[in-house]
């Protein structure tokens, strides 16, 4: 029996899982998907929010801010990318200036340092491409970008050295309460634990709904997005944002951390909770809105363009702690935009309640640091060329337009919980990621995945499950 | 009267070229521009012939497969022949640009040949 | 610090007919460096015939016509390095390159031909909307999946844009066993060749239909379906118009971009039309010694062009070595404008004195027009005037400019290119 069974690994079951590992317990995380950081976590605006958007007194205002505060500090320990580029509010009428000014002070309720509002003149100072309509904007320093990938392989990775077991490929189908805890059914077989961690992202409500009286609701809200490439990343230097609306914080435009900028996201309540797929109204709307802040958005440089489902809870709050008529069983529900930003603070947070409920002890062997894959194009010439007369492969430049070798595709396979299909290295190394979309380095990635793996090509699949990229061999149906 | 339609393939204009035949027999061509049209729409409907190239496995080269082509025009009703014999064809490494794979293709009396050079592993 | 007189950057058909100019016109110290394993770019996977006639006056496949190239370099002498990727180009003519064998490391030259190619525009820049399930590929990612490596992507294919590479992909896959359901095409007429539409779409039965374009992309792990539409005169889909397809794989053909971030790290002048750097005469781009052809200059259909525009960029980069750069700075120059359905010219400027007896002008039309005249227009009297029964946005078109008729217009401003109604 494990201690603790975590459904779900995302960003808030990662970095859950993380936490947790700082005590000595026999910990699990369950994902359906073939790697970590495959739902929610992975199709999103890569913000980490200011705070000042929340109901002040919220558990999601609280930790906005917490998180927020927190992810310098952690990007530093687990080694990923993050930037605090500031976040601008604009206004583009007269008569919603108050609406800035309500921000303003919901931001200072909720803790948020610095924030300010500016006129139209210091808004175009700061940010020249915004709209001739911007008459003013609330200004938020301490906003800024993240790799949501980078972040939540991260915490899985630095859980997995400090033990906890990650079940890939492996579906919950029904939850039953046991004498000491609970029985996981999944198609892998069944497990128990004595605590199980509800991170479920779209499928929370379903999971809780199996074992408690006390019924939630999740509807998952689509954003569709465009991303467009790196000559296009300093079209704006800040996060802008329209007013928010009761969809959400509207279509933004941002840079990324990796230096591409992103348009979106629509909003768009569906029931299918893996309908991911965008729509032609939904690029369109985005087309069309994100114009209205930022001018001359060069949408011709769009390189691609995804939905990712934001796990709306119906009151619009976070649900974290244990269910009141289900013991041993702790929802992490309702995790939507601040969540990415709430991540680390949310991580922090479960493992306080769960180490509490299960009494557990520290770990005196947790390894706190991480290290990410190296990125040979953040060295000096010197070191460079050092390592690639150690390590010839990182001499071997597989794709062309983010320049990833061959070096840092075998590194993203081989660490814990690595990578086992294109999609996993591209989250993990970019390649893949770039203005081609794949189009040179696919065959050469699916190589070295299929040597390092010791597997066939016809194995390789791009996301796992039946995302198979080679069908047979020529003339084989002949 | 059997009417055959062909779109030249002489140049960008790619005119639209109606072949009327008589028991096998043409006897009027019309819709060509010129006398390549002409010419093409006759040997389309008469013996249309094509270039098949395709690629076979190679074994001990540096690359898994080596191209290849037919040596010379092969009838067009024959190409889906000509690949399927080519099918289980397997050539050992080194291979040169000109070098005999199939010496008669599917009784067309072609040969096929390989299309680039392959050194050995 | 490695020095060279001559890096040429990309061993694809332009590199390699650029490194033999240079050699024949007296160069001796000259490198190609080429990021794959072997030379001839893109050519190897191209192993379809129809290379070369104007080169050699014989239908030769990709390979082929890779490899009489690639021997007449091989016979030259002229160094290269396979696996290599270039890193950075400075203005100053620095080119940082990495390799496995080599590591990272530095050439100095006195003059850089870029000949890096182009890509293919990839699903993004459609805003295709549906899932992004496996199955999608680039018919060029297909090409080198099925000829290179032996794999086949898919079973049942849809392939939208009819560009060569898609039309040729349409035969290739269904040679191999695949079923191609059908092409369908954005535009109201295909980009590609006739003599391709013919013998890789109507020779199989494979329907073309012009003016549609996927609306849908179905399948969350594998492609499953895709459905197409007619698009209206400004490419928007008309409801009502949607078909579905049954399949498995969808190629996309769907235009080239030149690979220009190393010409953009230099700081040469770029040409939005073309994405490829501005070239004067010379194939000179605007930081001097620093030359382009091939697609990464322009996008091209006939390798031939490519080929001879590569040798005449070879050509000078070797005159520009001899005389030191001394000749760069010449002063002014004839400006090449463009008027109506006419979109770029290569070159954009030329210096008389140093250009050679005859000078071939290329560039794209926006429209399809028959039955016209392409003009050349000296300031305002019409000079050349060329009688075209058709002219469309799949051919390159070109005009032979003579030296000799130039120097007949001592105070020439401009030449400017029109597509005139016969």
């Amino acid at each position: 029996m494990y201690d603790i069974m975590i459904i779900g690994g995302g960003a808030a079951g990662c970095a859950a899982a993380r936490e947790l590992s700082r005590y000595k317990a026999d910990i699990c995380v369950v994902e359906k998907e073939e790697d970590v950081c495959a739902g929610t976590s992975k199709a999103n605006s890569a913000i980490v929010h200011a705070g000042y958007d929340a109901e002040p007194g919220s558990l999601m205002a609280k930790l906005n801010v917490k998180g927020n505060e927190m992810m310098e500090a952690m990007s530093k320990e687990l080694d990923f990318d993050f930037k605090r580029i500031g976040s601008m509010v604009v206004c583009v009428h007269e008569e919603d200036i108050g609406k800035l000014e309500e921000l303003l002070e919901r931001g200072k309720k909720n803790g948020v340092k610095d924030m300010r509002i500016l006129n139209a003149e210091e808004a175009h100072a700061l940010e020249p491409n915004l709209t001739e309509q911007v008459v003013a904007a609330l200004y938020a320093p301490t906003a800024g970008i993240v790799c949501p990938f980078g972040m939540t392989i991260a915490y899985a990775e630095n859980a997995a050295v400090n033990g906890v077991e990650f079940k890939l490929n492996t579906k919950v189908e029904k939850i039953e309460k046991i004498e000491g805890g609970y029985a996981l059914t999944t198609d892998q077989g069944v497990f128990e634990t004595k605590v199980v961690i509800n991170a479920a992202g779209v499928y929370a409500d379903y999971f809780h709904n199996m074992v408690s009286g006390e019924k939630i609701h999740i509807t998952p809200r689509r954003g569709d997005y465009c991303l467009l490439d790196k000559t296009a990343g300093g079209h704006v230097s800040h996060t802008i944002f329209p007013l928010p609306d009761r969809f959400g914080k509207g279509v933004l435009v941002t840079p990324t951390i990796h230096g591409n900028l992103l348009v979106g996201p629509t909003a768009i309540d569906i029931e299918d909770k893996e309908a991911t797929a965008t729509t032609r109204e939904g690029l369109d709307f985005l087309i069309s809105k994100a114009g209205e802040a930022v001018s001359d958005i060069p949408m011709r440089q769009v390189i691609t363009s995804f939905a990712g489902l934001r796990a709306h809870e119906d009151h619009h709050e976070f649900i974290i702690g244990e269910v009141k008529d289900a013991k041993g069983f702790v929802d992490v529900a309702g995790i939507e935009s601040p969540g990415l930003s709430s991540a680390p603070a949310i991580g922090v947070m479960v493992s306080q309640i769960v180490s509490k409920m299960l009494d557990l002890s520290e770990n005196p062997d947790f390894i706190p640091v991480r290290r990410g894959i190296l990125n040979p194009n953040k060295l000096s010439f010197e070191d460079r060329k050092a390592l690639i007369e150690a390590r010839p492969e990182y001499g071997n430049i597989i794709c062309r337009c983010e320049m990833i070798t061959e070096g840092e595709i075998i590194d993203a396979i081989h660490r814990p919980v690595g990578a086992r299909s294109l999609d996993g290295v591209k989250r993990r190394t970019r390649a893949g990621m770039g203005r081609c979309q794949a189009g040179f380095c696919s065959p050469r990635t699916m190589e070295i995945l299929a040597r390092e793996l010791h597997v066939r090509m016809a194995d390789i699949t791009k996301s796992g499950g039946h995302s198979k990229l080679i069908v047979g061999q020529i003339k084989d149906q002949l | 009267m059997e009417k055959r339609e062909l779109t030249c393939i002489g140049c960008p204009l790619g005119c639209a070229i109606t072949v009327t035949m008589e028991s096998g027999e043409i006897v009027g061509i019309t819709g060509h521009t010129c006398k390549r049209g002409e010419e093409y729409a006759r040997k389309e409907v008469t013996n249309p012939t094509r270039i098949v190239t395709s690629i076979v496995k190679v074994e001990g080269g540096k690359i898994p497969m080596v191209s290849v082509k037919t040596k010379s025009d092969i009838p067009k009703n024959k190409i889906f022949d000509v690949v399927r014999g080519l099918k289980n064809v397997t050539v050992k490494a080194p291979v040169h640009i000109g070098d005999v794979i199939v010496s008669d293709i599917a009784d067309t009396g072609v040969a096929v040949v390989a299309t680039k050079n392959v050194d050995i592993l | 610090m490695l020095h060279y007189d001559l890096v040429i950057v990309g061993g694809g058909p332009a590199g390699l007919a650029a490194a033999a100019a240079a050699k024949k016109s007296g160069l001796e110290s000259i490198i190609i460096l080429e990021r794959d394993h072997e030379l001839g770019g893109i050519l190897n996977q191209c192993i379809h015939n129809g290379f070369g006639l104007h080169t050699f006056k014989e239908e030769l496949t990709g390979p082929e016509y890779a490899g009489r190239f690639i021997d007449e370099v091989t016979a030259l002498q002229i160094e290269y390095k396979l696996n290599t990727m270039v890193m950075d180009i400075t203005a100053d003519k620095k080119v940082t390159a990495m390799n496995r064998n080599d590591g990272l490391f530095e050439i100095q030259a006195k003059a850089i031909i870029l000949a890096m190619g182009c890509r293919e525009r990839p699903r993004g820049a459609l805003n295709i909307p549906g899932y992004r399930p496996a199955g999608i590929y680039s018919a060029g990612t297909a090409q080198r999946l099925v000829n290179i490596e032996g794999f086949m992507p898919g079973r049942e294919v849809v392939i939208l844009g009819s560009g060569d590479i898609g039309l040729i992909m349409a035969r290739r896959m269904t040679l191999e066993g695949a079923k191609v359901k059908v092409v369908a095409e954005l535009m109201p007429f295909s980009g590609g060749l006739k003599r391709n539409i013919v013998q890789c779409l109507d020779d199989f039965g494979i329907p073309l239909k012009l003016s549609h374009t996927v609306v849908d992309i179905e399948g969350k792990e594998r492609v499953e379906g895709i459905t197409l539409a007619e698009v209206d005169q400004t490419g928007r889909p008309i409801p009502g118009t949607e078909e579905h397809y049954t399949c498995d794989t969808l190629l996309l053909s769907c235009g080239l971009i030149p690979e220009n971030e190393l010409s953009r790290g230099i700081g040469v002048d770029m040409e939005p039309v073309t994405n490829g750097p501005v070239v004067n005469e010379s194939l000179e781009t605007s930081v001097p010694g620093v030359f382009a052809c091939g697609n990464v200059l322009h996008v091209h259909d006939l390798v031939d062009f490519v080929s001879e525009e590569a040798a005449a960029a070879g050509k000078n980069a070797a005159r520009y070595i001899r005389e030191c750069g001394q000749t760069s700075d010449m002063g002014s120059a004839v400006k090449l404008c463009t008027e109506g359905i006419v979109r770029y010219t290569v070159p954009k400027t030329i210096h008389i004195e140093r250009m050679e007896d005859e000078l071939t002008v290329r560039f794209r039309v926006g429209a399809v027009q028959k039955n016209c005249y392409v003009s050349a227009y000296f300031d305002e009297e019409r000079v050349i005037k060329k009688r075209r029964p058709v002219v469309a946005p799949g051919e390159m078109e070109e005009v032979k400019l003579k030296k000799e008729m130039l120097l007949k217009y001592p105070d020439l401003k401009k030449i400017t290119f029109r597509v005139e109604e016969a």
